[in-house]
């Protein structure tokens, strides 16, 4: 029986659908979840997927974060519940302090949509586990306020712990410099994705759901969906610990 | 019960990149306008809170400044008390 994953729609989500059909190609049930609504149905892992939450009133993920759902969503990964955030779902991740940091208006003020590169800094976590591309991931960012920001006490230690999860990078794999277009909204250490310290709430802004099927492009983004999956699955079977912890 | 109004002035912290000021600051030059420097863009809230007193009022206020409002990782925020008479709601002149 394929394992259950939520999806949760806000009023302006508009990834869920995509997000939801990524996940029966990477073999699970998802089950979506309206933000009015507490109860998470029993999922084994919840997505919040890309998109305008409440119109990214005030500041992006700020007003999501109240929702009855989101209190739930709290509590599941105060229990150790696989939560991922893409891109929309990353900033409301990030304004609840569930994952570390803050999603600035992108350096150019200009809105980012477009393919670019990343590396998985760890291929040891439930969301990065099943990824068998050897090289950097190719995937689409489609965001207006993507820089990623903390201060430089608390990327030392992102870094020190192995928090920073994914990282812009330029198509050959090579580290993008400050102010390379290969980071397409000025992150801090060229950051695109991060995890938590207790390894089971994660965050990124370049959209997975977008490239998991070839007729899209690139399926770069499916070993991050199955990774999910697989994490999700033996979490339901009660065969390993979730979480991977900090280094 | 009584009314106050304030307004909750929302600041990028000092040395947080701030985009929309430097794009403001860039477009001075088309203006002719030289001297101007450090332009920050914030967000100005004004609200109405119905309570015993000021005091108690300001406290909710501070709450919504800092758990709403403002992000504290990025932004500061100031609470300013707004004088009676701008307290009538739909007043002429708001559009």
């Amino acid at each position: 029986m394929p394992v259950r994953v939520g999806v949760v729609v806000f009023p302006g989500s508009n990834c869920d659908r995509d997000t939801i059909h990524g996940l029966a190609v990477a073999g699970a049930e998802p089950v979506e979840l309206w933000h009015e609504q507490a109860s998470l149905e029993g999922v084994a892992a919840v997505i919040l997927p890309g998109g305008f939450a409440y119109g990214d009133y005030l500041r992006a993920g700020v007003i999501a974060r109240f929702s009855p759902v989101m209190r739930s969503i709290g509590d599941f990964a105060r229990d150790g519940g696989l939560v991922l955030g893409i891109c929309n779902g990353f900033q409301v991740l990030a304004e609840a302090g569930l994952v570390p940091g803050a999603l600035l208006r992108n350096r150019s003020l200009r809105f980012a949509g477009r393919d670019v590169s990343i590396v998985a800094e760890r291929r040891d976590t439930p969301f990065t586990r099943a990824i068998d591309t050897p090289g950097p991931l190719r995937m689409p960012v489609a965001h207006g306020e993507g820089c990623y920001y903390a201060d430089e006490t608390t990327l030392d230690a992102l870094e020190r712990d192995g928090a920073v999860l994914f990282r812009y990078v330029r198509p050959d794999g090579t580290r993008a410099e400050p102010g390379d277009p290969a980071n397409p909204n000025g992150s801090l250490r060229a950051i695109a994705g991060v995890v938590n310290a207790a390894g089971n709430v994660a965050g990124l802004m370049p959209h997975p759901e977008r490239a998991s099927e070839a007729i899209l492009g690139s399926v770069d983004g499916l070993g991050i969906l199955r990774s999910l999956v697989e994490s999700a699955a033996e979490r339901a079977a009660g065969t390993r610990p979730v979480g991977v912890g900090s280094r | 019960m009584s009314s106050f109004r304030f307004a909750v002035n929302v600041t990028p912290k000092p040395g947080i990149l701030d985009p929309q000021g430097r794009a403001v600051e860039g477009s001075l030059g088309h203006l002719g306008i030289e001297g101007v420097s450090a332009v920050r863009v914030g967000r100005r809230v004004e609200l109405t809170v119905d309570a015993r007193d000021e005091a108690s009022a300001r406290t909710i206020v501070e709450r919504l400044a800092s758990e709403l409002l403002s992000n504290p990782l990025i932004e500061s925020y100031a609470v300013e008390t707004l004088a009676a008479a701008s307290s009538t709601v739909g007043a002429a002149g708001e559009a």
